[in-house]
């Protein structure tokens, strides 16, 4: 399945859970945090919450400002 | 200032001087300025992780033991502000948040509108919500009502160092509030973060003013007496101004 991964086109194994595309992005699991088409995923579903193709996949994470 | 601790929400800082990272050119400045700013409460942002996976200044944050700030920086609508404020909360584990709604990008002043809706629903959420607000005294007085923790009025718009434009509305917010009066936003140099604190603020919050000056780690020690300065002198009770002159030294016997 195609998703959008902060913001970028990812192809990924139908059935990929949410951690699955934090693992492909590299990113750390701690200091983040995940939207999927907008809506916050907590960290507890993060391994349970299958992706839809074509979702919207946003990770965040703190840096400078304010 | 050991004795007389910021309390906000329950929680006690020994600094009253809570500062942003935002313009730092690199987070080795940024350290030395935190460090002699001397602040406990420190201002961050959230955005995308990028491909080198973090910017290192939650680590940064968290080796120098100062509790970090989420802030909603960027949100124009209270949707925007409530998403932006529950990621925060899943990425750094903190209910505490600095909560930001814009009007617009030339003037960067919040929307007053948008900015009362965010809080309600926050505070509703359980978040300790410190929101950035204009100097306006009505406006700080109902985000209080709402269950805001502090009240966090600009002194002039964000980055100009215009320092505060309207210090009798500050003078309002500070008389009429019953929590703590962050003075938020458009210090310039020492002597307007000296003056928040003479007005009756709390605490001033400030990052520009320290990042983007020519020595950062000597201004954000300027700003740590200023604060410091400011408060004592808001404690100690100043003379009344009078408009002629009144001799400091005894009369000249003229007999």
């Amino acid at each position: 399945m195609r998703l959008l991964l902060n913001g970028a086109e990812r192809e990924l194994p139908d059935g990929s859970s949410v951690a699955d595309a934090i693992a492909a992005l590299g990113a750390p699991t701690t200091g983040v945090a995940i939207a999927v088409d907008d809506d916050v995923v907590p960290r507890a579903e993060w391994a349970t919450h299958e992706l839809r193709d074509g979702a919207s996949v946003e990770v965040l994470t703190a840096v400078q400002g304010g | 200032m050991a004795d007389d601790p910021l309390v906000i929400a329950g929680r006690e800082f020994g600094s009253r001087l809570v500062m942003g990272t935002g313009g730092a050119s690199n987070l080795a400045v940024l350290e030395r300025a935190l460090i002699a700013a001397g602040t406990e409460l420190t201002t961050v942002a959230m955005r995308r992780l990028d491909a080198s996976g973090g910017t290192g200044v939650l680590d940064l944050l968290r080796r120098l033991g100062i509790e970090p700030l989420p802030n909603t920086a960027g949100c124009r609508t209270a949707a925007e502000a409530v998403r932006t404020a529950r990621l925060a909360r899943e990425a750094l584990d903190t209910s505490w948040l600095k909560l930001e709604v814009i009007a617009d990008e030339r003037t960067l002043l919040p929307d007053p509108i948008e900015l009362l809706d965010a809080a309600e629903q926050l505070v509703d959420d359980g978040f300790t919500v410190l929101p950035y607000t204009n100097d306006d005294p009505v406006l700080a007085a109902k985000l209080e009502r709402a269950g805001c923790a502090a009240v966090m009025p600009l002194g002039s718009p964000i980055g100009t160092g215009l320092g505060i434009r309207n210090p009798h509305n500050i003078e309002m917010i500070v008389a009429a509030a019953g929590v703590p009066v962050i003075l938020d936003a458009g210090i310039g140099t020492a002597s307007d973060a000296a003056l928040a604190m003479e007005l009756g603020c709390d605490a001033v919050l400030l990052a520009t003013a320290v990042t983007r000056a020519q020595d950062p780690e000597r201004m954000a020690h300027a700003m740590r007496l200023a604060v410091e300065a400011g408060r004592h002198a808001a404690l100690a009770g100043r003379i009344p101004q009078r408009h002629w002159a009144h001799a400091s030294s005894p009369p000249v016997d003229k007999s």
